[in-house]
């Protein structure tokens, strides 16, 4: 494991370096020194951004400036050891898939040589890591997913894709948090809102979190999506086992 | 209500210092794009530097007030105008009901700000004011002003002390070619010698692919070791993105909060005002500096606006029109000065009286 590096980001920033390469021991080092850091209450921080290599920090320099701010996160790396860091907590995705929400199901068995129910089999039985979250509000960057189901991306995008689409592009699986244009294969959907301006917590997941695919029934799908509407679905969180 | 929009100009939003707080989820801060230039407009009207103002793009609107209101327009030069009369800019202003606001065009700069004495009614969403065009929040239902739009003052009625008092040196936006200072990183590492050198030696010009998400550059190639990508990382306001094209793109306020592109430094946050207001085909010649200076002229630069604020609102040492003074502070207008606290010094037929209104006696 390569050392930690206190980088300058702006005279507003830093960028706190674990590593170069997308690992989850990584990430799980990267989540810890962020609750490290938000239990400090060192003066100045406004917010923190953790990406797959990093932990951007940003600051104001007249409360503190970056000579100040790289002690301080130097002893905090210190003593992280001693510090209680929970863990992460898996949140299940309930997914319909095929059909006409996963229009690509078919398309991804038979790039793979299997059977859509393989497809989706494959899909749900997987832990994913949410290593962070960025492109637009609300999308998990999502590692975990078994090669056996690999696909490339579609030739040409399609304009609009609708928000809660679970999709494959190469080897990375994804669910889109809002209506947008795309080229993911898209083998099914979920009715959980990732973003929603309107909730008080606007984006669902967080950097760190695990996801679990679980496959759904039309009418399960519906019942869920009532349930939302009505405010009182329950979502399915779970501590994940050491 | 506050102003109607008759049209709404190229591109004006409501957007204040930005939404911080969830970039983690991947929202962007959006914001103003000229911060200085916002916070002295509101300085300006007695506002707190972080109220939300208009951001006027280029091509400005044109606007009817419907109420009495004190106003202070700054930043980039478009040529205001009230009622077809030139409006000075950098000072507070009273308009009253029935008055339009115009903008003859963009003579220096591509922003102009304008701060309305309390602010206005604009609901906060997530924490914030600020038009995210891309998330569609915030503003006016997170889009772009048009005609037949109108905006709320949020303390109708309200002025600040000491109008003829606030006013300030305008800030020249005019420049063709500008000296923006950086401090280098956190990439600077995935550039060649000649690279760095190239970045920091020659002269890059503004394309017109410049937006509030970011302002494209052209140039000289930048020289990588090994290409502009890299596992995606954090972004910040001012980033130098180069991606392997080896042209630069400074990060704006509406930036993406990660990315997969190296970055070879970042604009110094008191420099920032001068990207905002550059406009294609202009030119930029980067300057290295150290963080320490850095973040020296940022912490000056907020003392230089404390300053300033207190200097507008501090109450005057005494009034050639006490009765004025009496009733505004006192009298039926009670509560339409912001801050009336202050030592006043009257003289009413011959005699005189002090009027203590500072802080430990505001209960008055």
């Amino acid at each position: 494991m390569s050392e930690v590096r206190y980088l300058v980001s702006g005279d507003c920033g830093m960028c706190v370096e674990f590593g170069n390469v997308i690992s989850p021991e990584i990430n799980e080092k990267i989540r810890a020194f962020k609750i490290a850091v938000e239990k400090s209450g060192i003066r100045g921080i406004t917010e923190t951004v953790p990406t797959y290599r990093s932990l951007l920090v940003h600051y104001q320099p007249d409360e503190i400036s970056f000579k100040d701010l790289t002690e301080r996160f130097e002893e905090l790396m210190g003593s992280l050891s001693d510090i209680p860091i929970p863990p992460p907590s898996i949140i299940e995705i309930p997914v319909l898939y095929g059909g006409e929400f996963g229009p690509d199901l078919e398309t991804v068995a038979e790039y793979n040589h299997m059977s859509p129910e393989e497809v989706i089999l494959t899909h749900t039985s997987g832990e994913y890591l949410i290593y962070m979250l960025g492109f637009i509000a609300g999308f998990p960057y999502l590692g975990g997913m078994s090669p056996r189901i690999a696909t490339p991306r579609l030739k040409n995008p399609r304009v609009r894709i609708e928000g809660g689409s679970v999709g494959i592009a190469g080897e990375q699986t994804g669910i889109y948090p809002v209506a947008s244009p795309g080229g993911w294969q898209l083998i099914g959907r979920t009715p959980l809102k990732l973003y929603d301006a309107g909730r008080e917590k606007p984006v669902l997941l967080e950097a760190g979190q695990y996801i679990k695919f679980r496959s759904v029934s039309r009418a399960e799908y519906e019942r869920i999506e009532k349930e939302l509407s009505d405010n009182t679905y329950q979502y399915v969180i779970r501590r994940k086992e050491e | 209500m506050g102003v109607t929009f008759i049209n709404g100009g190229f591109l004006t939003t409501v957007q204040d210092m930005g939404r911080t707080g969830y970039q983690e989820s991947g929202m962007p801060v959006s914001g103003v794009m000229d911060r200085r230039s916002a916070a002295l407009a509101n300085i300006l009207v007695g506002n707190s530097e972080d109220e939300a103002v208009l951001e006027i793009t280029l091509m400005g609107p044109v606007m009817e007030f419907d109420e009495d209101s004190v106003i202070a327009v700054t930043g980039g030069n478009l040529l205001p105008k009230i009622n077809g009369k030139d409006f000075p800019m950098y000072q507070a202003v009273p308009v009253h009901r029935g008055d339009c606001l115009s903008f003859g065009g963009p003579a220096a700069g591509s922003r102009a700000y304008v701060a309305f004495a309390g602010g206005l009614d604009i609901p906060v969403v997530l924490g914030s004011k600020s038009t995210d065009l891309k998330s569609k929040i915030g503003g006016l239902d997170g889009r772009k002003i048009g005609g037949g739009d109108s905006i709320g003052f949020a303390r109708p009625g309200i002025t600040p002390v000491n109008i003829k008092r606030r006013k300030m040196e305008p800030e020249d936006f005019s420049a063709e070619e500008k000296i923006i200072r950086v401090v280098m990183g956190p990439q600077d590492d995935c550039f060649t010698e000649k690279g760095i050198d190239t970045f920091l030696t020659s002269v890059y010009t503004f394309t017109n692919e410049s937006d509030r998400m970011g302002c494209r550059l052209q140039g000289m190639e930048i020289e990588h070791k090994n290409g502009g990508d890299i596992i995606t990382d954090g972004i910040v306001f001012g980033a130098v993105q180069i991606p392997s094209h080896g042209q630069p793109i400074i990060m704006m306020a509406d930036h993406q909060t990660t990315g997969g592109y190296t970055k070879i430094a970042a604009v110094i946050s008191v420099d920032l005002p001068l990207v905002a207001q550059a406009r294609p085909g202009q030119r930029v010649k980067f300057r290295r500096i150290s963080i320490d200076e850095a973040q020296e002229l940022y912490v000056e630069e907020k003392r230089r606006m404390k300053e300033l604020k207190e200097e507008f609102d501090r109450a005057p040492d005494s009034c050639e029109d006490p009765e004025a003074v009496i009733l505004s502070v006192l009298g039926c207008e009670a509560g339409r000065y912001q801050n009336p606290a202050g030592r006043y010094r009257a003289v009413i037929d011959g005699k005189e009286y002090i009027l203590d209104l500072r802080e430990e006696h505001e209960d008055i």
